[in-house]
């Protein structure tokens, strides 16, 4: 007999809840899922874009000007947007998104409100709006502008104090406001490094090399009432080692994120893990999902490539959260269609044929950004005519349709409030 | 539904797919301690691409790697970079030569051999620090690293004179050099554990799986044994039996990475390979299937739960959590670290020892403040490592599972049936 015939029972698990993607929208969908009683597995091709990102909850930056008040923002927004994320998700649903989101993470002690945008500058000296922000990021909200030190370190790549501290002095953040920086470096602690912000980081860990990093950033201070360094201070022990710089600094410090891998991202990667284990759920990385089976307009199982047998997990719902172009959840051929390659899925907002690949101006809107999965009120993917795919299939997070998160900033936002929402549906579902 | 483009590429070809995006190096577990190590992206996808023009390898780093392979798992691109960085090491030391030291780490059996007629011997000498300073010199092995201790009588011959109950439903058991030379108890627990579901247990003889070859750059001779290998797991009238393994590294070994990263190509293997299971990847199974037996008795300990690196590198989910779960009276605190650090022999090198125990810090700390009675984990040299830095008995979930049906007291030798 063949022995895979035999033996196809053993490669069998089970679920209440497959959720597809450890991203933000995965993370938030299963750890909401596993509070409300289900038996969650997270199956994930690798990790999300949470590591890259710099760790900061944008809901709404620029519609398309610069926002500063997304609560006001929103309606006007989605009136112009019938087909974005937020209409369905709406003003009530965003709050209760982002309230639970907060409390969820509450050892990041992420601060902020939906009715103001801070100003946060970028590790290239520019400022950008966002919603939530971990407390090392806190003091940095420059709306009303001021005088700021910006430190550095010798060698640490991607981050030049001085580049920062010229480009800042350039922006103006409100009229009438200006920024006055000032620009130090320190010098690297340790044996020489390798100029990664991670290793950095895990240096700053050191006490006592910590110490020299101190006694070096006393001697640069000045009278500036705040103090940005980039976010490199800590991955577990961020708190402590955040806590001594502002000791010795004598001042509010704040955090600069950096390009990846991201440390801010880091620890709320690390965060959303333990919490989902600590709720009961489970978390399987390196498995990327070829498919499901499914019958009678139910998925009854999910199948993840595995050698040197697949996998099968049945489940009673699945929730799809493998992100936009970047995570993989969606995919552009060399023709310019787009594909959703997991479950083959209709894909909503692709361009018409014939519609130029590259526009001339390389910044302008291009239809292809808003390609996406549109769903119906219980986040699940609809096809062109509106019905759904199959009952038990949710969809959240980057993948969705009408949205434009770089140009919003509105990312991780969309993937709070749709993955919070759609494990909402479920729950409701379930009882 | 269209299947996904992500199903599981050529380690070759999954080089293109790198897009540098820095998820593998915030994840590895080396690099995060030790700059001698500048992560999987920088050895791996950007070094290959000069290792493919020259035919060589650039740099000694690579040698750093500890092979852990959680780069691999976490790529969200598919991108098999352990599995690179594994081939690469090899053109390495094809190169520099391998030591005595290495040769010796790399055959587990021969240890066995050597150590076992005189066990009380070896076994008093491995606790002698003298003695273990003078190896440290002499054979580069960390005076401090954990190293198993000898048994005087292997499993293989605990098990010679048993009388197996007759069953329709068999399985052949794969239980590896470890079993056989250094924790026979596992050994004698999984078929006991196996017998009271109903199964016969059929125990061919059999030789090292060929992974501590390999993983030391050995790469012939890893081939040759992971050959002789499938072929002792499938004697005459085992045909399509499931074969089970307690092991997880040496069932790692026969499932993925005599394929990928031995490149060995063997019909006798693959059916093998499809044919193995992980003890409790098969024991959820049997649950699934409403075969496993649930008759147990409480069992009132605390236990911090560790499920190693090569378990997860065979993408079973973490099934020993499953099953245990379901004792009554077992409270289970799942550990979520990438790596305790030893990587199969790498953290017993003098050189690498450091690097180990600082890989296996955050695991340790978080194991000293969950204050459990006992640790547990599936993978031998990692229990090792563990109960060696944290000073709490460490033992196989499948001890804890064996003590629910009834046997007894886990954590020491003399729990295996019949003692030491
Ligand atoms: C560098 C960078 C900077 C960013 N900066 C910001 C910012 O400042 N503000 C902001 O709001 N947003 C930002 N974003 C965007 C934000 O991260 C994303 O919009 C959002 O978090 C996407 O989350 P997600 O969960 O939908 O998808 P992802 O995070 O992409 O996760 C997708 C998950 O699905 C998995 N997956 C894909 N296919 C499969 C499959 N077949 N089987 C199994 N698993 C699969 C992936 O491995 C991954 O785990 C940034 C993103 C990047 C990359």
């Amino acid at each position: 007999m063949d022995p895979s015939a035999r033996m196809a029972g053993n490669d069998r698990a089970a679920a209440d809840v497959v959720v597809i993607g450890a991203g933000t929208a995965g993370l938030v969908a299963a750890i909401r899922l596993s509070q409300g009683g289900l038996r969650v597995r997270v199956v994930a091709a690798g990790h999300g874009c949470l590591v890259l990102a710099p760790g900061v909850i944008d809901v709404l930056g620029y519609a398309p000007e610069r926002v500063a008040d997304p609560a006001r923002a929103l309606a006007p927004f989605v009136a112009a947007h019938p087909d974005h994320p937020y209409a369905r998700v709406g003003p009530d649903g965003l709050d209760r998104a982002l309230a639970w989101f907060r409390e969820t993470v509450a050892p990041l002690g992420y601060v902020g409100a939906l009715r103001h945008n801070r100003l946060l500058l970028t590790a290239l000296g520019g400022l950008r709006p966002s919603c939530l922000v971990p407390q090392t990021m806190a003091a940095g909200d420059l709306s009303q502008g001021g005088p700021v030190l910006v430190v550095g370190f010798h060698g640490l790549r991607d981050f030049s104090p001085a580049l920062v501290a010229a480009n800042l002095c350039a922006v103006v953040p409100a009229p009438g406001t200006g920024v006055a920086a000032r620009a130090a470096t320190l010098e690297w602690p340790g044996p020489s490094g390798d100029g990664r912000p991670l290793t950095l980081a895990r240096r700053l860990e050191d006490r006592s090399l910590r110490a020299a990093v101190g006694r070096d950033l006393r001697t640069v201070l000045g009278d500036e009432p705040r103090v940005g360094m980039p976010a490199v201070l800590g991955v577990d022990r961020w708190q402590e080692v955040w806590e001594e710089m502002q000791l010795v600094a004598g001042r509010p410090i704040f955090e600069i994120p950096l390009v990846p891998p991201s440390i801010p991202g880091l620890r709320l990667f690390d965060l959303l893990r333990r919490v989902l284990r600590a709720a009961g759920g489970r978390l399987q990385v390196g498995a990327p999902v070829t498919g499901v089976r499914h019958r009678n307009g139910r998925v009854e199982a999910v199948t993840v490539a595995r050698t040197p047998r697949e996998q099968v997990i049945d489940t009673r719902w699945v929730v799809l959260a493998t992100g936009g172009v970047g995570g993989g959840g969606l995919q552009v051929d060399p023709d310019g269609t787009v594909r959703e390659p997991t479950l083959g899925l209709p894909v909503h907002g692709v361009p018409v044929p014939g519609h130029p690949r590259v526009l001339p101006d390389p910044f302008a809107s291009h239809p292809l950004d808003r390609a996406g999965l549109a769903v119906d009120e219980a986040w699940r993917p609809v096809d062109r005519s509106g019905r759904v795919v199959a009952l038990n299939l949710h969809a959240a997070g980057a993948a969705l349709t009408g949205c434009e998160p770089w140009r919003e900033k509105s990312g991780e936002g969309i993937s709070i409030a749709t993955g919070y929402l759609a494990a909402s549906a479920i729950l409701e579902e379930a009882g | 539904m269209t299947p996904g483009r992500l199903a599981l590429t050529a380690v070759g070809d999954s080089l293109d797919r790198c897009i540098k995006c820095t998820v593998c190096e915030s994840a590895c577990p080396v690099a995060a301690v030790t700059s001698l190590f500048p992560g999987p992206k920088t050895v791996g996808p950007q070094a290959e691409r000069f290792r493919q023009s020259q035919g060589s390898s650039p740099d000694r780093s690579v040698d750093y790697c500890s092979g852990c392979g959680v780069c691999t798992r976490v790529c969200p691109h598919g991108v098999r970079i352990a599995e690179i960085n594994a081939r690469a090491r090899a053109r390495w030391r094809g190169r520099t030569g391998v030591s005595l030291r290495d040769h010796l780490l790399a055959r587990p059996v021969l240890t066995g051999r050597l150590g076992r007629p005189v066990a009380p011997v070896f076994n008093w000498a491995l606790g002698q620090r003298p003695l273990r300073v003078a190896a440290e010199r002499l054979l580069g092995v960390h005076r401090a690293a954990p190293l198993p201790r000898v048994v005087g009588r292997t499993f293989r011959y605990r098990v010679s004179r048993r009388r197996p109950p007759r069953s329709p439903d068999r399985v052949v058991y794969f239980h590896g050099c470890s079993v056989d030379y250094f924790e026979p108890w596992v050994g004698q627990m999984t078929v006991a554990i196996l017998e009271h579901n109903g199964f016969a247990v059929d125990i061919p003889r059999q030789g090292c799986c060929g992974l501590p070859l390999q993983s030391t750059g050995l790469f012939e001779p890893a081939r040759r044994s992971v050959r002789r290998l499938a072929r002792s797991l499938s004697p005459a009238g085992t045909d399509g039996l499931p074969i089970i393994a307690s092991s997880t590294s040496c069932g790692l070994m026969v499932k993925r990475e005599a394929e990928e990263i031995l490149g060995v190509e063997d019909a006798r293997l693959r059916d093998v390979s499809r044919r193995t299971y992980d003890l409790f990847e098969f024991l959820a199974g049997l649950h699934r299937a409403g075969r496993l037996r649930t008759d147990f008795t409480p069992v009132p300990l605390t236990v911090a739960y560790y499920a190693p690196c090569q378990q997860r590198g065979q993408g079973i989910g973490e099934p020993a959590m499953d099953v245990l779960g379901l004792v009554p009276g077992l409270r289970i605190l799942e550990l979520d670290r990438s790596c305790c650090g030893i990587a199969g022999t790498y953290g017993l090198k003098r050189e690498k020892y450091a690097i180990a125990m600082a890989v296996g810090r955050p695991l340790f700390d978080d194991i000293a403040a969950a204050r459990p009675d006992l640790v547990a984990c599936d993978s031998e040299t990692c229990r090792w490592q563990i109960g060696r830095a944290t000073g709490l008995p460490t033992v196989h979930p499948l001890e804890l599972l064996y003590r629910a049906y009834g046997g007894a007291e886990p954590g020491s030798a003399a729990a295996g049936p019949g003692g030491q």
